[in-house]
């Protein structure tokens, strides 16, 4: 199957501008990337409920919380290394803290951030993010989660982050009976050997490696978690109890981020063997975002070759 | 307490309302030092310089109540010194946000008065703040939406001169000179001390005037910051710039009122022991028995 691919920040902007119709008391901040991160969509239809700050990210994240305290409803965008990782203390401490109504959006999450390199494919901002109490953490899989997660973030009170990416991945949520709740796991295939939990852009490439796995008789559930916190430890449980073996695949550090979320969660309740794929303690590097996620590991090949590895 | 109605500005009994006034911030300094010895720690230094401006802000400048903390037209305070804590309670209490009593509760574990403010604790509180630099992004943030949906209310975000070597204060200058944001006064308690010296000699950020000038703000400076007919006529002469913010320069006494604690870096986080906090109220008292005879005499 050849699904149609819409990378998960132009999914964001075109969001916020249809929510922009409905709300009006949603304003959009940018530090000088609303060309890239997609704001630009917003600010072509509401100009003036747009506003730049300029590169100064972690201003910007004291003005969102400035705004949020009078009512406003702020998405503050940047990219992903600069949201969550120059602006963490004041995402901590003038939203996190006070429990203010901020939706920080990063964009350009993970290494498929590509040529730009290692300086700026943040992969830690989820597991900096999660450490903040009360933050929810959304990390959506395609075009149609990531909208979905834009409405849900505006309608949740409290400070949200998004995680989008910059590459173009393929739709696999497109279907009718669609529905997305903060929180809550999808199961997206059924299986009985083991459940790969996966987030992101790597939930389409585990339902390949799942299909791979088939074909040579490995029985694999795949599960979509989009929520990283608060995480679905009742569907997680579930399938640890079923399948007695989990892997965890995530655009991100095996540190911290969804592996971690997954094994805090199992370890305590129902501890299972964990396998994490993702970025093993290392830095990213320049190239085409394609040929890093296969270098990397976490594309449907890399996935099924340290799955079979480790059964 | 007595308290001041600003509408006697407005019938022009200017000199009785700053002698009232004078012992209002009086009555906060006790405050100051009584719930930072009940604490066993705190900042007094910081909190003493910066009372004149605090008194002024919650006695007379803001459109406030506090029966109704969080009415939508209030304006705002963001204490970006957070540190100030003592101060800002101390003003607070006085001002009827809640019990003076509560003041002996500061840093306790359950207390609503934590060591930095937190908005959702205490009453009054606009704005979680402690973490220097990130308060007056805030308050621009606020005054940014006030602009935004053609609200009347001001923003007061107040700084430390220490605070300001944080990159993040320009970055928030930079921001509110651009947008002209003339809803905002953003207020610098220059007493010149921060934890490792005289600010001069740390990482001098002198001088601060011009800086805040090459930002495009309207710069007012006052001479004495614990006089409070200039703190007054700094914050009127401030209400009447249109089209930039204004920086209100105040060069105050780090410790002010307390012999023992003017000009000494070594009370920016102390705790006065039972000896010094009975000779710091005495002092105190004893400023409150002057004010008393000068208001005596002036209604005569």
């Amino acid at each position: 199957m050849e699904n149609k691919k819409i990378a998960t920040r132009e999914s964001y902007g075109k969001a916020l501008a249809e929510l922009g119709k409905k709300h009006e008391d949603l304003v959009v901040l940018d530090a000088d990337l609303a060309e890239a991160t997609k704001t630009g969509i917003f600010k072509e239809a509401f100009p003036e409920r747009h506003i730049d700050c300029g590169i100064a990210e972690c201003n910007m994240v004291g003005i969102a919380a400035g705004l949020a305290t009078t009512g406003k409803v702020p998405f503050a965008s940047s990219f992903a290394m600069f949201a969550a990782g120059r602006a963490f203390e004041q995402v901590r401490n003038s939203v996190g803290y006070p429990h203010l109504n901020v939706k920080i959006a990063a964009t350009h999450a993970g290494i498929s951030v590509g040529e730009d390199g290692a300086t700026h494919q943040c992969n830690e901002d989820i597991a900096l993010m999660r450490t903040i109490p009360g933050m929810v953490v959304i990390n959506p899989s395609d075009d149609v989660e990531a909208r979905a997660a834009v409405e849900a973030a505006y309608e949740h009170e409290g400070p949200v982050y998004l995680r989008f990416g910059r590459l173009a991945v393929p739709v696999i949520n497109d279907r009718p009976d669609y529905k997305f709740e903060i929180g809550k796991g999808v199961v997206l295939r059924d299986g009985k050997d083991l459940t790969i939990v996966a987030t992101g852009l790597c939930v389409s490439e585990a339902l390949k490696a799942a299909e791979a796995l088939a074909a040579e008789g490995v029985d694999a559930a795949v599960i979509n978690i989009h929520t990283i916190k608060p995480i679905d430890e009742e569907l997680l449980c579930e399938y640890a109890k079923k399948t007695g073996k989990v892997v965890t695949v995530e655009e991100h550090s095996i540190i911290g981020g969804l592996g971690g979320a997954v094994c805090e969660a199992l370890s305590e309740k129902c501890p299972v063997p964990v396998k994490r794929i993702g970025i093993r303690d290392c830095f990213g590097e320049s190239g085409p975002a394609a040929e890093l996620i296969h270098k990397y590991g976490i594309d449907a090949e890399g996935i099924t070759a340290q799955i079979k590895e480790w059964l | 307490m007595p308290w001041v109605k600003s509408n006697r500005r407005r019938k022009g009994v200017f000199k009785m309302n700053t002698l009232e006034l004078k012992k209002t911030a009086n009555e906060i300094r006790k405050g100051i030092l009584t719930s930072v010895h009940a604490a066993k720690a705190g900042h007094p230094g910081g909190s003493l310089s910066s009372t004149e401006i605090l008194t002024w802000l919650y006695f007379e400048e803001m459109n406030i109540d506090p029966k109704d903390p969080r009415k939508a037209d209030r304006d705002r305070f963001v204490l970006s010194k957070g540190h100030s804590a003592p101060g800002y309670y101390s003003a607070l209490a006085e001002r009827g946000f809640f019990p003076k009593e509560d003041l002996l509760t500061l840093r306790h574990t359950g207390s609503h008065l934590q060591g930095h403010p937190n908005m959702n604790d205490t009453p009054g509180v606009d704005m979680t703040s402690g973490s220097l630099g990130q308060g007056i992004s805030a308050a621009v943030g606020m005054a940014l939406s006030a602009k935004l949906s053609n609200d009347s209310y001001r923003v007061y975000a107040l700084l430390g001169d220490g605070e300001i070597e944080e990159g993040q204060v320009w970055e928030a200058s930079m921001f509110a000179g651009f947008h002209k944001l003339d809803n905002l006064v953003v207020i610098v308690d220059n007493n010149n001390l921060q934890i490792d010296g005289p600010v001069s000699e740390v990482c001098s950020p002198y001088p601060i005037d011009k800086k805040f000038e090459a930002f495009n703000f309207h710069v007012i400076d006052v001479a004495d910051g614990n006089d409070m007919e200039q703190v007054a006529a700094a914050f009127k002469a401030a209400r009447e710039v249109k089209g930039m913010p204004v920086a209100i320069i105040a060069h105050t006494t780090k410790g002010k009122g307390v012999s023992f604690m003017e000009n000494q870096v070594g009370w920016h986080g102390k705790a006065p022991n039972d000896e010094q906090y009975a000779q710091g109220m005495k002092e105190l008292e004893a400023i409150g028995e002057k004010l008393e005879k000068e208001s005596g005499a002036d209604g005569k």
